[in-house]
């Protein structure tokens, strides 16, 4: 219980943290963005009248609390190029991500782990050197080419889904998760890869330790000792990497939305980083930190719940 | 080196000997104009054009010749950037330890929990994209996974028993480090090296995808997928090549790296 | 007929070229209730020796030739799941390192009951009175406690009983030492000694001791073996190769022996 409140606490400061990075990292640009939004129309007095409206007379640590007082009410400010509140430009983009992200999550543990298993056991097989070579093949196409890769193969010689003709998961449900598993399988092959040949090497690793010699010496069949000894233990450096790869597929969802034009967080953070909408910008590499932060947290409690010698 | 180790060298010498001579050619010969727009040419693969055209009539191939200059520009410099802020901070770090190292390492854990892209993506925000833009962003991203592997290796070697002498000897800090603990890092760095090489030519591409890389009409390789990306059922081969290319460099140093990493 | 007997034993290596002789005609029988030792230097081949009983030897590159008899069944020839049958059950192993030699990731009691369910049919509740009932066996204070916790919570010495309480739990008719005492600490060491001398004299379990330490095997064994280099050079009864041995090598083994003032 200590751990649990121990590992919440410091997330709780992380999360401050980034929250102060990202305010601040965006209050040492050069210029006025009063200035920048004015643009050409710009006179004395518009400015001081825009940036007195923007709050940015004011000093610089009451405006970081403000922003996160808002934010703890929902409240992210308003976009400068749409002139809207930012959440509700965001809210649905949000689920869109997410579901993208969850898909590509399910998708790679759900391939990764029998995979990964497969080839541990069969190890020594003539079938392994293929699926070891496949395996560094495709650790090496980055999801963006992958995707290109899907969208042509899938789309235009399978014609399994029409590319770009994304469906909102607001108006069905399904057709969206049908779209969006495309582009969770680009972004989850490459970590697919990664993780069965982890799962692999760290199999091989355990297998040939002291305790295994012991499982053995017991009478377990080379099946048991594998299941109920082998597999848990070389889980352990699987659950850290899957950590950094939850991370890293959140991340990826950014470039991938671009490859098969679905509109979430990625799509307008481009959009936005283009049109210097800082407000934007700040939120939403705020929210994709968060969850970055969270799915860490998430791991550290399963990491804890597999292996009981870790203490904080 | 076991067998196994030796197909990966030379599979990944052979791929990385492959990327190294386009990169001459990028620099110095390119057999068309990469910029030359030419309607009239057929945008098919000819003897003339290796790589066919894009939908500008450009010579494919003379854009990937440049766009593979572009990303090994660009990684190099990272890797450097990386490298030599990383072996700073994790040389002092390891081999002080103390409250520098505290600091300093919260800090370096912290971003590196945070996925490259989007950190890169935070100071492209900030000052908008371009080449340089691009290097610094990268650049700062790879520190902390340098910084760390070279702790580790420091804290190992600092406590070998011939650096507990060599400072019996009365040797000074800077000395050991340099003369002592420095050079012990060749290996180490080597597979870093080429694994940052690995890393850093899947972030250029992937940034200068998203069009925050080099700026237009120079060629990428990542742009040109995302350029190609419109005619894709009309002319997937302008797609293709650049793709292939990119792999082509991934794999060749991913190959060499895991050859180097236990000899 | 005696329990074991194991008639020239050979185990070869196969490298790419070259072929490592690590067993060579090695002989001896032991009967129920035996307590044999087996001595000699790293390299000796003691442990091959050890781990060739107990059907640990599975690797492709090795050759083994001769007969190892167990009860009328020779475990060189018998399948493996014909040998799983004996492996836990009639004979049992404990090990040098009891902290590698225990899965870190699974609760003592765990472990200690798996040869039961391996084994036998028993049920989730007669296992565990089992289990715990073997842990107080080898003089665990707190077995209950023991049974919950992990490797990790556990001291060298607590290691190594639990190991023990696992290897006797299913009453095995011979148990095999590998070094169980090497990574203890001296007086840890005379109790574990002590504890094999109980349970060999109130199970009749023959123990076969693999050690380095010929002073240690003096103090537990009845007989012995002295190997070198693959080899048996010498064997008998404890008593007659320490006061009158024979072998160049075994002299020198005792000459080796420090004279400790409190005679362990």
């Amino acid at each position: 219980m200590k751990y649990v409140i121990k590992k919440l606490l410091t997330t709780l400061i992380t999360l401050f943290a980034v929250s102060a990075l990202v305010f601040f990292s965006f209050s040492v640009i050069p210029g006025n963005p009063a200035v920048s939004r004015l643009g050409t129309e710009a006179t004395p007095e518009k400015i001081e009248k825009l940036t007195h409206e923007m709050g940015l007379d004011r000093p610089l640590p009451e405006r970081y609390g403000e922003w996160v007082l808002n934010i703890l009410h929902g409240d992210f400010g308003k976009s400068y190029s749409y002139n809207q509140k930012v959440t509700s430009l965001l809210s649905e983009k949000i689920g869109t991500t997410l579901i993208l992200s969850v898909i590509a999550i399910i998708l790679t543990v759900a391939v990764a782990f029998p995979l990964g298993i497969y080839t541990a056991r069969k190890s020594d097989s003539k079938l392994d050197v293929v699926l070891t070579s496949l395996n560094q093949l495709i650790m090496a196409i980055p999801s963006f080419f992958s995707g290109i890769l899907i969208t042509l193969l899938f789309g235009f010689v399978f014609k399994l889904f029409t590319p770009g003709a994304y469906v909102s998961y607001k108006v069905n449900f399904l057709r969206c998760v049908g779209y969006l598993f495309f582009p969770a399988l680009a972004i989850a092959l490459p970590k697919i890869s990664m993780v069965v040949k982890l799962l692999k090497d760290t199999a091989l690793k355990e297998a040939n330790k002291d305790y295994v010699v012991t499982a053995y010496s017991r009478g377990n069949a080379t099946r048991a000792v594998f299941y109920k000894h082998v597999l848990k233990n070389a889980m352990i450096p699987v659950i850290t990497f899957l950590g950094m790869t939850f991370a890293d597929i959140i991340a990826g969802s950014i470039i991938v939305e671009q490859v098969f034009s679905v509109p979430g967080l990625g799509r307008i953070l481009l959009t936005s980083i283009s049109g210097r909408d800082y407000p934007m910008v700040q939120a939403i590499i705020l929210l994709l930190s968060v969850f970055v932060v969270i799915s860490n947290l998430a791991v550290d409690f399963m990491y804890r719940a597999f292996d009981k010698r870790i203490r904080v | 080196m076991t067998g196994n180790n030796k197909v990966k060298l030379i599979i990944g010498l052979v791929l990385t000997g492959i990327v190294f001579l386009m990169l001459l050619f990028g620099i110095f010969y390119t057999p068309y104009d990469p910029m030359a727009m030419d309607a009239s040419v057929s945008k098919s693969i000819s003897l003339k054009h290796i790589m066919g055209c894009d939908q500008f009539g450009r010579d494919v191939f003379s854009r990937v010749l440049v766009g593979v200059k572009e990303t090994m520009i660009v990684a190099g410099a990272v890797v450097l950037i990386g490298v030599f802020f990383g072996t700073v901070v994790g040389t002092l770090t390891g081999y002080f330890g103390g409250w520098i190292d505290e600091i300093l390492m919260r800090l370096n854990d912290a971003v590196l929990a945070f996925p490259s892209v989007l950190l890169a993506l935070l100071v492209i925000g900030l000052y908008g994209g371009g080449r340089n833009t691009l290097i610094l962003a990268l650049g700062i991203a790879f520190i902390p996974s340098f910084a760390r592997i070279i702790r580790s290796e420091v804290l190992k070697i600092k406590n070998l028993d011939y650096i507990q002498s060599v400072r019996l000897f009365g040797a000074g800090h800077l000395r050991i480090i340099v003369v002592h603990i420095l050079p012990n890092l060749k290996t180490v760095m080597l597979s870093s090296i080429l694994i940052g090489f690995n890393n850093a030519v899947l972030a250029e591409a992937g940034m200068s995808y998203l069009g925050m890389g080099v700026a237009p009409p120079n060629p990428s390789l990542g742009r040109m997928l995302s350029e190609a990306q419109a005619y894709i059922f009309t002319n997937p081969m302008t797609a293709v090549f650049p793709g292939i290319t990119i792999v082509i460099m991934i794999l060749g140093f991913s190959l060499l790296s895991a050859a180097t990493e236990k000899g | 007929m005696s329990m074991l007997k194991v008639e020239d034993l050979c185990i070869k290596v196969h490298d790419r070229k070259t072929t490592d002789t690590l067993v060579q005609d090695v002989d001896f029988e032991m009967n129920k209730g035996d307590i044999m030792g087996i001595v000699g230097e790293s390299g000796s081949g003691k442990t091959m020796t050890a781990l060739a009983i107990a059907g640990l030897l599975s690797r492709h590159d090795m050759e083994k030739s001769g007969h190892i008899i167990f009860e009328g069944i020779n475990l060189l020839d018998i399948k493996r799941n014909v040998l799983r049958k004996i492996q836990g059950n009639e004979i049992s192993m404990v090990f040098q390192e009891p902290l590698n030699s225990l899965n870190p990731l699974k609760k003592v009691g765990w472990q200690v009951e798996e040869s039961l369910r391996i084994h036998t049919s028993m049920d989730k509740n007669e296992m565990r009175d089992r289990a715990i009932e073997a842990l107080r066996d080898v003089e665990l204070q707190n077995p209950e406690a023991v049974y919950e916790s992990y490797p990790h919570e556990l001291s060298g010495g607590m290691r190594q009983r639990a190991m023990i309480a696992a290897a006797m739990i299913i009453q095995p008719k011979l148990l095999i030492c590998d070094e169980p005492t090497t990574a203890l600490d001296v007086t840890i060491q005379a109790q574990i000694v002590e504890l094999l001398k109980r349970i060999n004299r109130e199970r009749q379990t023959a123990i076969l001791f693999i050690s380095h330490d010929l002073s240690l095997v003096n103090t537990l064994c009845e007989r012995v073996i002295v190997m070198q280099h693959g080899l048996v050079k010498e064997s008998g009864l404890c008593d007659d190769i320490f006061n009158n041995p024979q072998d160049e090598y075994t002299k020198k083994l005792i000459a080796a022996i420090p004279k400790s003032p409190f005679g362990i």
